[in-house]
C-alpha cells in the first residue's frame, strides 16, 4: 500500500504532471502526479472530473420510470442500471420472486451485456496495449492498429460485441437503452423463432470467447514477470455469490474476503448493504470512496469486478469457464489474483461464462413463457444489486405512497473500485515513473493500470484511443514549463 | 336524392356531407391532415393550429372550417409543412418533453407528428419551464411537463364523463392545466381511472399509474407506422392491464 502518495506532505515547489483526459476508458478522468526536481513521485491521484446528479433529479419521478431513466447514466452497460433499478423496484412492488420467464429473460439480457461490454473492453480498448506493448508506437496502439496487424482478432472482437448487443436487442427492444425490464418482471418474452435465430451463432461465440481467454492467458505465461508485477497490490474483494458459492452475475448475497482469502462477511443480504459498506468523501474528488465498515476507511477499501468475482467464487457454473477459472487461480500459485492485469484474464473467463450461459438460457423453454409480471404487497424502500461488467452495482430507492421517488443512492461499480484504481496508479508511478524523465510511453503505463479495471467514469462517452493525452509540467506557481501531447513529437 | 358535395384537397376530389368540417371530410376519405387538439369524438377546438390549410387563398384550421362545395384546399405544401414543423418545435421547447425516459414514447401523438413532419431538432431555445407533477391520485398521474394545452382532457371530462375535473388556468405562456378541486389536487376530485379523460391525452401528461413501459418496443402504436398511416390509432389507447 502506498497511502503516503495520496497527499504529498509538502506540495510547494513540486511539479504537477497531468494526464487529461485518460484515454481508452469509458468517461472522463484525469491523473495528477506531483514530482520533485529529481522526478521523484510525491503524490498521485486519479480524479473523476464529471458530475452526474441522477440521484437528485429522479426525486419526484414516478418509480416505474426509473429503470428506463437511470440507464441513461451509461451508453456502454445501460442494462446494468436498467436491471439494478428494476431489482430494487421489484422489492417496492412486492415482487420478491419473479416468474421463471421474467427472471430468465433478465438473466439473458444481462449475459448479453456482459458479453458485449467485456468484448468491447478487451478488444477495442485494452488489446492495443496488450498486443503491442505499453510503450509501443502510439500511432499503432489503437483498435485500427490491431485491425491492421491482427485482423482476425479485431474482427472477432467486433462480432462478439455485436452478438451481445443482439441478445440485448431481442430482450430489451433496443441495443442501447431498451425497456425490456419493468418493476415486477419483463414486458416481453422471447419467441421460439427468436431463440433459434440467436442459437444459430452461439457455438461460434463460445469458441471465440475461449480463444480470447487463450490470448490473455498466453500473455501471462509469455510475460509472466511483467504481468504478475505490474501495479501489483493486495486488497479486499467484494462481490455477489450464489447461495451455493457459485459465480452469479445477476443475483446473490454479498461476499467480502481479504487479500488472503479470509472471509470478512458472506451471503450478506444486500437489502442491508449499508450495514456492511459506507462511503467516504475526500475533498479532491467528486467520486466517493466506499469501504467495508468492519475494517474502517484505511483498511476497508476493496476491489470489485471480474478479478474479485472470479477470485472469490467457489466455482463457475458453466463447464468451460470453470476449467479456465481453475487454471487462472492455479497460475503461479495465485499470482494473477493480485495483479491489476489479472482483471483482463478474469474478464475473458467471464465472457466465456456469459457465452455458455446464453446458450443454456436460449435452450430453456421458460424464455417463451407468457407469465411476465408479478406484483405483491407494496413496500416503501428497495435495494437492487447485481454484478455489472465492471463490478458490484447498488441501487437503493425510497418511494412515497403516491408512487414518487423520495430518495436514491447509487453506488456504481467504478466507485467501488475508486481507491483500488488510485492504488494501482500509485504502484505504477513508483515502479515506472519515479526518478525518470517522462515520456508518452511511460505515462501510458499509468493508463494501462487504470484500463485494467475497465472503469466507467461517467459513463456514456468513450474515446477509442483518439482522445488527446496531454501532460503539462508546471512550476509551483502553475506556470507551464513543459508540455507533452500524445501523437506529437 | 341528396346532391353529393365535393371539394379538392391537394388536387384530390373529396366528397363530404353538409355540415362536415374539412378535417372530418378528409379523415373520412382517408386523407391525413396533421393535428393534435382535434379528436373526432369532441367538438373542434382549433388551438394547436397544426391542421392549418390553405382554403382558396386564405389560411384556416381544417378542424374548424366547414367544407364547402367546390372549395379548393391545399394541405401538403412545403410552406404549410414548414409552419407545422415550427409549431411542433415550439410545443417541444415550451414544455419539458424528454422522450428517452417518457413512458408515452412510441405511443405519443406529439412525438409521432414530429416524426411525420421530419422534425430533426427542437430548433428553438428550450424554455425549460418549472412545472410540477400531481401524483396524489391513486390511479392517475398528471405530468404537466408534457401538457400541450390541447384541452382534450377538459373536453372529455366535461362532455363525456360529466365531471369537469380539468380546466386551463392562467394566461398566455403562463397557461397551465388545473384541477377543479379546492386543494388543486387530483386526489380531491371524483376522477376515476376509467374516465374518458384518463386516456384521451395525446402526450404523456395524463397517465394511468404503474403501467409505464409495459408495452415492449416494437409493439407500440407508432413503432412501425407513421401517424399518417394510422391516424385513428392514438384516439383510444388500448388498455394494457
Amino acid at each position: 500500500m502506498l497511502p503516503n502518495l495520496e497527499t504529498a506532505a509538502h506540495a510547494a515547489n513540486l511539479r504537477r504532471v497531468v494526464i487529461e483526459p485518460v484515454s481508452r476508458v469509458e468517461g472522463h478522468g484525469k491523473v495528477t502526479i506531483l514530482l520533485d526536481a529529481h522526478n521523484k513521485v510525491h503524490q498521485v491521484r486519479l480524479h473523476i472530473v464529471e458530475f452526474r446528479g441522477f440521484e437528485k433529479f429522479i426525486q419526484g419521478r414516478p418509480y416505474w420510470e426509473v429503470p428506463v431513466m437511470v440507464q441513461r447514466l451509461c451508453g456502454i452497460c445501460p442494462v446494468s442500471h436498467h436491471l439494478a433499478a428494476s431489482k430494487a423496484l421489484d422489492i417496492i412492488v412486492g415482487a420478491r420472486q419473479l416468474t421463471p420467464t421474467a427472471e430468465k429473460l433478465r438473466r439473458l439480457m444481462h449475459m448479453g451485456q456482459i458479453l458485449q461490454s467485456h468484448a468491447l473492453h478487451f478488444f477495442h480498448l485494452a488489446s492495443p496495449d496488450l498486443l503491442f506493448g505499453f510503450d509501443a508506437d502510439v500511432a499503432k496502439r489503437n483498435i485500427v492498429g490491431v485491425a491492421a496487424v491482427e485482423p482476425e482478432v479485431a474482427r472477432k472482437g467486433v462480432l462478439l460485441r455485436k452478438y451481445g448487443q443482439e441478445v440485448i436487442r431481442y430482450t430489451a427492444g433496443k441495443r442501447v437503452h431498451g425497456t425490456g425490464s419493468v418493476p415486477g418482471g419483463v414486458n416481453k418474452n422471447l419467441s421460439r423463432a427468436e431463440r433459434v435465430e440467436l442459437l444459430g451463432e452461439i457455438d461460434t461465440i463460445i469458441d471465440w470467447s475461449k480463444e480470447a481467454v487463450d490470448i490473455i492467458r498466453n500473455l501471462f505465461i509469455d510475460h509472466a514477470t511483467l504481468y504478475k508485477s505490474f501495479g501489483r497490490f493486495d486488497s479486499n474483494f467484494l462481490g455477489l455469490v450464489r447461495a451455493d458459492g457459485a459465480l452469479d452475475l445477476y443475483h446473490g448475497g454479498l461476499r467480502a474476503t481479504d487479500g488472503q482469502g479470509g472471509t470478512i462477511f458472506d451471503h450478506a443480504d444486500y437489502q442491508n448493504y449499508y450495514e456492511y459498506i459506507h462511503e467516504e468523501v475526500k475533498p479532491w474528488s467528486y467520486m466517493k470512496f466506499p469501504f467495508i465498515v468492519d475494517k474502517g476507511t484505511e483498511a476497508g477499501w476493496y476491489r470489485v469486478g471480474p478479478l474479485a468475482r472470479v477470485a472469490q467464487c467457489d466455482f463457475i457454473p458453466t463447464e468451460r469457464a470453470e476449467a479456465e477459472r481453475i487454471a487462472f487461480k492455479a497460475f503461479d500459485g495465485g499470482a494473477a489474483l493480485s495483479a491489476p492485469l489479472g482483471y483482463h484474464w478474469a474478464r475473458m473467463i467471464e465472457m466465456l461464462h456469459a457465452a455458455e450461459g446464453i446458450k443454456e438460457l436460449l435452450l430453456d423453454n421458460d424464455l417463451s413463457g407468457g407469465d411476465l409480471i408479478v406484483r405483491g404487497e407494496r413496500q416503501l424502500r428497495g435495494v437492487g444489486v447485481l454484478e455489472a461488467p465492471r463490478g458490484t452495482l447498488i441501487h437503493h430507492y425510497r418511494v412515497n405512497e403516491d408512487d414518487q421517488i423520495v430518495s436514491a443512492n447509487l453506488i456504481v461499480s467504478t466507485t467501488n473500485n475508486n481507491q483500488a484504481m488510485n492504488e494501482a496508479v500509485r504502484q505504477v508511478a513508483m515502479q515506472y515513473l519515479d526518478g525518470r524523465s517522462l515520456t508518452e510511453g511511460l505515462l501510458n503505463h499509468i493508463e494501462v493500470a487504470i484500463r485494467a479495471f475497465d472503469p466507467c467514469l461517467s459513463c456514456a462517452t468513450h474515446a477509442l484511443g483518439k482522445m488527446p493525452l496531454e501532460a503539462e509540467l508546471m512550476d509551483a506557481d502553475g506556470a507551464v514549463i513543459d508540455r507533452l501531447v500524445k501523437g506529437q513529437a | 336524392m341528396t346532391k353529393t358535395c365535393t371539394f379538392t384537397l391537394d388536387g384530390k376530389t373529396i366528397p363530404f356531407e353538409e355540415g362536415e368540417t374539412i378535417m372530418e371530410a378528409a379523415s373520412a376519405a382517408g386523407v391525413y391532415i396533421p393535428h393534435l387538439c382535434h379528436h373526432p369524438e369532441f367538438k373542434p377546438h382549433g388551438s394547436c393550429k397544426l391542421c392549418t390549410v390553405n382554403i382558396g387563398g386564405r389560411l384556416g384550421a381544417a378542424c374548424t372550417n366547414r367544407a364547402a362545395d367546390g372549395m379548393k384546399v391545399d394541405s401538403e405544401t412545403e410552406a404549410l409543412n414548414a409552419d407545422r414543423r415550427a409549431l411542433t418545435q415550439m410545443l417541444f421547447v415550451e414544455g419539458n418533453h424528454i422522450c428517452p425516459s417518457c413512458e408515452k414514447s412510441g405511443n405519443c401523438q406529439l412525438q409521432a407528428v414530429a416524426y411525420h413532419l421530419e422534425m430533426l431538432t427542437p430548433h428553438f431555445t428550450h424554455f425549460y419551464p418549472a412545472r410540477d407533477i400531481d401524483a396524489s391520485h391513486p390511479d392517475v398521474l398528471i405530468e404537466r411537463n408534457r401538457c400541450i394545452l390541447c384541452e382534450l382532457c377538459v373536453r372529455a371530462s366535461r362532455d363525456v364523463d360529466g365531471k369537469n375535473v380539468f380546466g386551463i388556468g392562467g394566461r398566455g405562456i403562463k397557461s397551465r392545466l388545473i384541477v377543479n378541486s379546492a386543494s388543486g389536487r387530483l386526489a380531491d376530485t371524483n376522477m376515476s381511472v376509467t374516465d374518458r379523460a384518463a386516456e384521451v391525452c395525446p402526450t404523456g401528461a395524463i397517465l394511468r399509474k404503474r403501467h409505464g413501459f409495459t408495452v415492449p418496443i416494437g409493439k407500440r402504436l407508432y413503432d412501425h407506422h407513421d401517424i399518417a398511416e394510422v391516424p385513428e390509432a392514438g384516439l383510444k389507447e388500448p388498455r394494457r392491464d
